[in-house]
């Protein structure tokens, strides 16, 4: 199975490389009101693999990072 | 005390920190790489700078799981003394010996300059040789260096003395201007609670020589091997 890790800096902490963008785009004449920049691993894995664990325990850091799984 | 200076693949003030060990300090000290897991000939272990598997994920995670780091956390748990500078200090905040995390420079840059730090505690080995409030100028250069801590644990840091420096000027004041990358409360280093293990992101071997031109970081290693 095809699963995605949608890792984000965590709501409250400031993003630089989104404010960059949001910087950006602003000045392109964007009305952008918030741009954040996150990672996303994308796993190719048996179905027995528990992608929770691999996320709490290897992937995200819970202090500054949130995430989601996206299971295909 | 015989020293072991941690290599991970990325590591580049490995060599730097070593040299500085045998032909300042002169002391004994050997490389130990990151597939080794056998550390019963060592008393202090360095964890140098760089960008241990290229930064990759976060700065220091893919370091933190490695066989030698499993080593370095029970080394850590038995007393055994441990200075993670720079990378290190991200490798062991991951690892999960240190408290906190360190985040991108606020300004989204690479800082690449001198810095004056504030010695906040002369209580702890690696600062027993200075004084409380002085002020030591050292190099720093990372990326991802924002110190960050929850409310609840900055505040336990600064009830167990286990904040060590602090981004200052040189005549030791610290505020925002002197904050160059946006830490919580300007920290620049900490110790865990048994004072065993610290972190920081100043260099301090690269400023151990006059030929330097500046050995203000001297005294951090001297007071670890007094």
């Amino acid at each position: 199975m095809k699963v995605r890790i949608l890792i984000m800096p965590k709501e409250g902490l400031l993003d630089p490389q989104g404010r960059a963008v949001t910087e950006l785009l602003t000045s392109k004449g964007y009305k952008i009101e918030s741009a954040k920049v996150g990672k996303v691993i994308e796993m190719e894995v048996d179905d027995s693999v528990d992608i929770e664990e691999i996320a709490k325990k290897y992937l995200v850091n819970p202090l500054i990072e949130s995430y989601k799984v996206e299971k295909e | 005390m015989k020293f072991g200076v941690c290599v991970f693949p990325g590591s580049n003030c490995d060599y730097d920190t070593y040299y500085v060990i045998r032909d300042v300090l002169e002391r004994d000290v050997r490389f130990i790489y990151h597939n080794e897991t056998d550390l019963k000939d060592v008393d202090v272990l360095i964890l140098p700078g760089g960008f241990s598997f290229g930064d990759y994920v976060r700065p220091g995670l893919l370091a933190s799981k490695t066989a030698l780091m499993d080593a370095v956390i029970d080394f850590a748990h038995k007393g055994g003394i441990v200075l993670g500078i720079c990378n290190g200090f991200q490798i062991l905040t991951e690892a999960g010996l240190l408290p906190g995390a360190l985040l991108p420079n606020i300004n989204g840059r690479f800082i690449c300059k001198d810095v004056y730090i504030r010695i906040e505690t002369n209580s702890r080995i690696l600062t027993n040789k200075l004084k409380k409030g002085e002020a030591l100028r050292l190099p720093i250069a990372h990326h991802d260096g924002r110190y960050y801590v929850d409310d609840k644990t900055l505040k336990e840091l600064e009830e167990n003395e286990q904040i060590i420096f602090r981004y200052a000027d040189k005549e030791g004041n610290a505020n925002g201007e002197t904050n160059p990358n946006g830490s919580i409360s300007n920290i620049a280093g900490i110790c865990n609670k048994e004072g065993n293990v610290f972190g920081m992101m100043p260099h301090p071997e690269r400023a151990s020589e006059d030929v330097l031109g500046n050995h203000d970081g001297l005294m951090l290693w001297y007071s670890l091997i007094s």
